[in-house]
């Protein structure tokens, strides 16, 4: 057992308070301005709705295209992670089962594309996506194809260190016991190893869709009003002469949840890849 | 590799290490050509080998070449041209502008110029407030919850939430919290704690630019939080035990055992925070709505201004080269400056 001063206690308690209170106060106005009536988010603020009701999540869906928005966000995020994944076990297979030539420069190639500030590439790419429809008529701004290409890489890097990580952790003696039974490479990553990573390839998952669902530079420059997703859709309820800040709560509640919960449900896997990925 | 022995020394991840050293040895062996394992020294599967990891890496080498180096490369020439919205379908034909476009946004005297200069400052600033803040109390709730009993568990979580919420819902969120006439921080400061007399605006003028650091702080100290609470996890209790005996308090204990255990984890913490902070355009994007204020303007908000509101696509790339050639050169220094350090340490 630890002793504790007394000077220690209570920094320990006024930090824990205190930052309990930073990191709640917004979350509790988000979900208490969700079910207030209008006029209770025009005037002066109130902590408390006294007369709570789910009118916003009703109406939110008709002020702004919520549900078209909602559906953009879903196929391209979704499509996005489901690549992403797969072309991210391909790699950590790669780079946890051989030693090649090229290998460490491949490694260090995938993290450094982590530092490069998005808005580098954005414009540049922009222009490559103009020139890619010009020649082949593979339309790729203001098209969901171009983002989803676009978001696959950004969990890229992180999603094959998460998996090199676990893949290490799998016993070898799995993949030689195979390889005598004349199990090629292909079957040994699906029917292998796979199934031995799935909690990684889980938090993987929920990781790149995280990102894609999140991300704001890229989509409002690669998107046109029909591809829009909710990351910059939920703008349009700010631009509106008159705000509907319940309605802006009802849909950022409603758009962030299940994210969330699937984060801090998986909380212990994404933190110790993402943790083992930065301190390596 | 030098980081992650100093971090993770537990004794989990000491034999999986050897595991897999035994294992790298193995697979060098069967990588050779001429192996002494006669199974495999037939030149077909010798040479299927070969190519197969290359197979497998093929898809993530292309999307990153296609998404990322091939625009940093072309990002590079359009800084040499002269880009405007008009060469926009055909932008390889705009007329060569040699260093033109980085002499206009390097001088100074000039509105463009002034401006990125202006920028340039508010995010050093910016970062510097951010990541302070972020990294102490990221440490600080780490420590505490190491030392606290009951809902632990619970507290954890909650301080995650932040982190995993999407940016926009909680930069909106923020939005409505900081707005003049309705929004709660008015309502504590001005009505519930008397200490302003009226309300004060914090999206507009020389406000916006704290008001966009408290925000960036509160999504990002949960990294911070999150990246210590598992290098505090590496610490052995019986270290703290034995200088417990010794009579060490938690402060000497903070100060001598927790902080030098840390280095590594902060080392790499740092930068990576501050490569992320310098890049922001997230939190001033959604909580300005397209109009940031000057005294808030960051550098990302500044370069995106340029390309993608007046069009200035030559300008816009010059300053997002510099952008990458500063962020190289602090990641470089920084890198030179820890190893050296940490190498000394060892020695």
């Amino acid at each position: 057992m630890r002793h504790e001063t007394r000077g220690f206690r209570i920094f320990r308690r006024t930090t824990l308070t205190l930052l309990t209170a930073f990191v709640c106060a917004p979350l509790f106005v988000m979900a208490s301005t969700a079910v207030k009536p209008l006029n209770q988010v025009q005037g002066e603020f109130r902590w408390i709705p006294t007369e709570p009701t789910l009118a916003p999540f009703v109406d939110m869906w008709t002020t702004v295209p919520l549900a078209r928005y909602f559906a953009n966000s879903i196929v391209v995020a979704g499509l996005a992670t489901v690549l992403s994944v797969a072309v991210a076990v391909l790699a950590a297979y790669a780079i946890s089962r051989w030693r090649f030539r090229g290998r460490e420069a491949f490694k260090v190639t995938i993290l450094s594309t982590q530092m490069f500030p998005g808005i580098l590439f954005l414009l540049p790419l922009f222009l490559l996506f103009v020139m890619v429809d010009r020649y082949t008529g593979l339309s790729l701004v203001g098209s969901r194809l171009g983002l989803i290409i676009t978001y696959l890489t950004f969990s890229l890097p992180f999603s094959i260190w998460m998996l090199v990580g676990y893949f290490e952790t799998i016993p070898r003696e799995l993949d030689d016991a195979a390889k005598v039974d004349g199990v090629g490479p292909v079957r040994m990553l699906y029917s292998i190893l796979l199934p031995a990573a799935r909690p990684a390839v889980v938090a993987v998952s929920i990781f790149s869709f995280m990102v894609a669902w999140g991300e704001v530079l890229f989509a409002s420059v690669l998107t046109t009003e029909q591809t829009r997703t909710v990351a910059v859709g939920l703008q349009a309820y700010a631009s509106e002469a008159n705000v509907y800040w319940n309605q802006v709560m009802a849909a950022s509640l409603a758009v962030s949840a299940p994210i969330v919960i699937a984060f801090l449900v998986l909380q212990r896997h994404i933190a110790s890849g993402m943790t083992a990925g930065a301190v390596k | 590799m030098t980081i992650s022995s100093g971090a993770r020394a537990g004794a989990g991840d000491e034999t999986r290490r050897r595991h897999r050293k035994n294992g790298d040895k193995a697979l060098i062996g069967k990588d050779v050509r001429n192996d002494e394992n006669p199974k495999n020294s037939t030149g077909l599967r010798t040479r299927r080998r070969r190519w197969t990891p290359y197979v497998f890496l093929l898809p993530a080498l292309v999307l990153e070449l296609v998404v990322h180096f091939g625009p940093m490369v072309s990002g590079l020439t359009m800084s040499a041209m002269k880009l405007t919205q008009y060469q926009l379908a055909h932008w390889w034909q705009a007329p060569f502008a040699g260093a033109d476009n980085y002499k206009a946004v390097l001088d100074f005297d000039q509105p463009v110029g002034a401006s990125l200069l202006n920028s340039f400052l508010v995010t050093l600033g910016f970062t510097v407030v951010v990541l302070a803040a972020s990294w102490s109390m990221g440490l600080a709730a780490a420590v505490s919850l190491q030392r606290t009993r009951r809902g632990v568990g619970l507290l954890r979580t909650l301080f995650l939430i932040p982190y995993a919420l999407p940016a926009f819902a909680a930069v909106i969120t923020w939005r409505f919290l900081l707005q003049r006439d309705n929004g709660m921080l008015n309502h504590i400061l001005v009505d519930q704690l008397g200490v302003l007399d009226d309300n004060a605006f914090f999206l507009i003028g020389s406000n916006s630019f704290w008001s966009q650091c408290v925000v960036a702080i509160w999504r990002l100290w949960p990294f911070a939080f999150l990246m210590i609470m598992a290098g505090l996890q590496s610490v052995p209790d019986e270290v703290y035990e034995a200088s417990s005996l010794d009579g060490a308090g938690p402060w000497r204990q903070l100060r001598e055992i927790t902080l030098p255990m840390l280095a590594p984890v902060n080392q790499v913490l740092l930068l990576v925070m501050f490569l992320w902070t310098f890049k922001e355009f997230e939190t001033p994007y959604v909580l300005f709505g397209g109009s940031t204020p000057e005294q808030a303007r960051l550098l990302s908000v500044e370069i995106y201004q340029n390309s993608f509101v007046t069009w200035n696509f030559g300008l816009g790339s010059a300053m997002s080269v510099l952008l990458l050639l500063f962020l190289l050169l602090v990641t470089g220094i920084y890198l030179a400056v820890t190893r050296r350090r940490a190498s000394l340490h060892e020695a």
